[in-house]
């Protein structure tokens, strides 16, 4: 039983990191009707600043202020640099939706790289607060106290995204551009505006994403975004495209099977890749009985 | 202009053969000679990815099937070829055949599952399909796959004519004899009447089905014959490199291949082959280019990006994407003429499309 519980949490806080990821993707994909490919980049920026920041405020005391400090640079970086990816490259290629794809693509091969070339290929720990790093005893489970953070994270950012898109001008603009961008762009209404907006929206929610596998795996590399990008973009596509309450209920279905498969399936013999195996599984599975993804036909609902 | 460009695809088909006999200075293009073994190693690899790149054009460039998990197919011919000799024993010939078989029936099943679906969720099913795949690799069942070190072919178990530094030349051109089967192929296949019906359905596949034809028989038989030809790519290439790495199983293995693609210009006959041989290139010859002199005396933050090759190559596919959306075929004929006409269909083109995607 308490390993059930420690399954069940840890499947969540990886649910709740590919719930950052894919958020970003749904709400770009439906608003503009790009796939993202650099997302795998803003997560890489997000989870590199924040390290780099660590060492940069070495001197800082007491280690959490210094963390969480490093962390907010490392989060601004990732929304700035998104907001710069769709001024200088999204833009411009408007209604093109391939060649905006292609940029992406080129995008998130050329930031990997970099990274590699400036920092090596090789893993660089994440220095972090001690509490993070302890666990918690709960029903005889003992918890990293992590897992909380990233679950805290994910709810607080869903709540957030859905008050926004339910309750302000910009919200209505963004909804509104989903369900049906030309009318929205005919009542006269900049929607160009809202494209920068969710593409910022999208690169804080991937850089925080960054941050917190991170913690989750204690370290990062250069490859670590592109590796959370395939599993947000199966997310996306079991959640069905451009629905943020799909994305929920999938990332968290992906989580849950991903950390369950791994074990029970490695007590019955299954090799050690069974897991990510029985995600793609239920990829083609949910596709061939709903193509459109859980949340329905159309595909086009947010929140 | 056709036959123009006929006589000189023969002519540089003539030369193509004739290099392993030409012993000339290359100016440090190559490391060596013309016909040194090193210098026809890189000319294989070229001429190989030249040819997985036209396979994927015909998805990707003829048929508008944009396909994340071309590497699969690729890979399996690797695989399987090394696995069969060097793990199981078979003889080659075995090994071959039976590759050649599951490179035919694997696309002919993932294909008639992944082509239930269209676009982006196409795309992802077959990325999906290719990360299985990847995975089962990297999770090495039975020790078979070796995981990150791969399998190194067992020498002895391959003709005696495709092993050794001096035998390179028939490496050569087993990989230029490939190219040419795949152009051959794919010129048919476009040409042939289910070919215009693979080009109807990139164009409006709605239009193909109001005409009472059914796009997903077409597109399965695009899907398997590129798929299957990748295979034979793969065979070739484990011959040439000795080994199967699992790189070759990755998502980034077939974004390669689109940049491929999309830099040569896409759904074109040239473009695919030139793409993939001048990405290959400047992949094998960029490292030796970044430790030259030239970059090394640069200050370090121009050096450090130029000495990654991948780099440099997303730079340029970007700066191709916005500056150049033919490739550098449609560089090669850009006349004023043709100009006008692609303005007029890029005005057109995005009204037509809104819409049809999922």
């Amino acid at each position: 039983m308490s390993t059930f519980l420690l399954l069940t949490i840890t499947g969540l806080g990886l649910g709740a990191m590919y719930f950052l990821i894919a958020s970003g993707l749904s709400l770009i994909y439906g608003l503009m009707g790009v796939l993202n490919f650099a997302h795998g980049a803003f997560i890489t920026i997000g989870a590199y600043a924040t390290w780099r920041f660590m060492e940069a405020f070495a001197g800082l005391d007491p280690l959490v202020v210094r963390f969480l400090l490093a962390a907010a640079c490392g989060v601004a970086f990732g929304a700035a640099f998104a907001a710069i990816v769709e001024l200088v490259l999204i833009r411009p290629l408007y209604e093109r939706h391939i060649e905006q794809v292609l940029v992406t693509v080129g995008l998130g091969l050329a930031v990997t790289a970099l990274t590699e070339a400036i920092w090596t290929p090789t893993q660089k720990l994440f220095v972090m607060p001690h509490w993070l790093v302890d666990t918690t005893t709960i029903g005889g489970a003992r918890i990293p106290n992590d897992r909380w953070v990233e679950i805290s994270a994910a709810a607080i950012v869903l709540v957030a995204l859905l008050s926004f898109l339910r309750f302000t001008r910009y919200g209505l603009i963004v909804r509104a551009g989903v369900e049906n961008r030309a009318m929205v762009t005919a009542l006269g209404i900049d929607v160009q505006k809202a494209f920068t907006l969710v593409f910022t929206i999208g690169g804080v929610a991937a850089a925080l994403a960054g941050v917190l596998s991170g913690v989750y795996f204690g370290s990062v590399d250069p490859l670590q975004g592109t590796r959370l990008l395939i599993f947000a973009f199966i997310v996306v596509v079991i959640g069905g495209l451009g629905s943020l309450g799909g994305c929920a209920v999938a990332s968290v279905a992906v989580g849950l099977l991903q950390q369950y498969a791994n074990y029970y399936g490695s007590q019955h013999g299954a090799g050690s890749g069974i897991g990510d195996l029985s995600v793609m599984l239920l990829l083609a599975v949910v596709l061939l009985v709903r193509p459109a993804g859980l949340a329905g036909v159309t595909a086009t609902r947010a929140g | 202009m056709r036959r123009a460009a006929a006589v000189a695809g023969l002519a540089a088909l003539g030369f193509a053969i004739a290099v392993p006999w030409i012993s000339i200075g290359t100016a440090g293009i190559f490391s060596g000679p013309l016909n040194s073994p090193g210098t026809l190693q890189v000319l294989a690899l070229c001429l190989i990815f030249g040819g997985v790149a036209m396979t994927y054009d015909l998805l990707f460039g003829f048929t508008g099937l944009l396909s994340f998990g071309h590497a699969l197919y690729f890979a399996v011919g690797v695989y399987l070829v090394a696995i069969a000799t060097t793990r199981w024993d078979w003889a080659f010939w075995q090994a071959i055949l039976f590759a050649a078989a599951v490179g035919l029936l694997l696309p002919l099943v993932l294909g008639s599952i992944s082509l239930r679906v269209g676009g982006i969720a196409f795309a992802m099913v077959t990325l999906a399909f290719a990360q299985a795949g990847s995975i089962l690799v990297d999770s090495n069942p039975h020790k078979w796959t070796g995981a990150e070190e791969g399998v190194t072919v067992a020498y002895q178990k391959l003709p005696t004519g495709l092993v050794g530094v001096l035998n390179t030349k028939n490496l050569y051109w087993l990989a230029l004899g490939y190219v040419v089967v795949v152009f051959a192929v794919i010129a048919w296949a476009v040409a042939s009447s289910p070919g215009h019906v693979m080009q109807a359905i990139r164009e409006n596949e709605r239009r193909v089905e109001v005409l009472g034809l059914r796009p997903f028989v077409y597109k399965l038989g695009a899907f398997v014959t590129a798929s299957f030809l990748a295979c034979c790519g793969g065979m070739v290439y484990v011959l040439v490199i000795g080994g199967a790495t699992p790189d070759v199983t990755t998502a980034n293995f077939t974004l390669t291949l689109l940049v491929m693609v999309v830099l040569g210009g896409t759904g074109t006959r040239w473009g695919a082959l030139i793409g993939g041989i001048v990405y290959t290139f400047a992949n094998q010859r960029l490292p030796a280019a970044a430790s030259s002199h030239a970059v090394q005396s640069l200050p370090g933050f121009l050096r450090t990006p130029l000495s990654e090759p991948l780099f440099v190559l997303g730079v340029i596919f970007i700066l191709i994407v916005f500056f150049l959306p033919g490739g550098i075929v449609g560089l090669a004929a850009r006349t004023p003429r043709r100009r006008g006409l692609r303005l007029l269909e890029s005005a057109a083109g995005p009204a037509t499309t809104e819409g049809e995607l999922p």
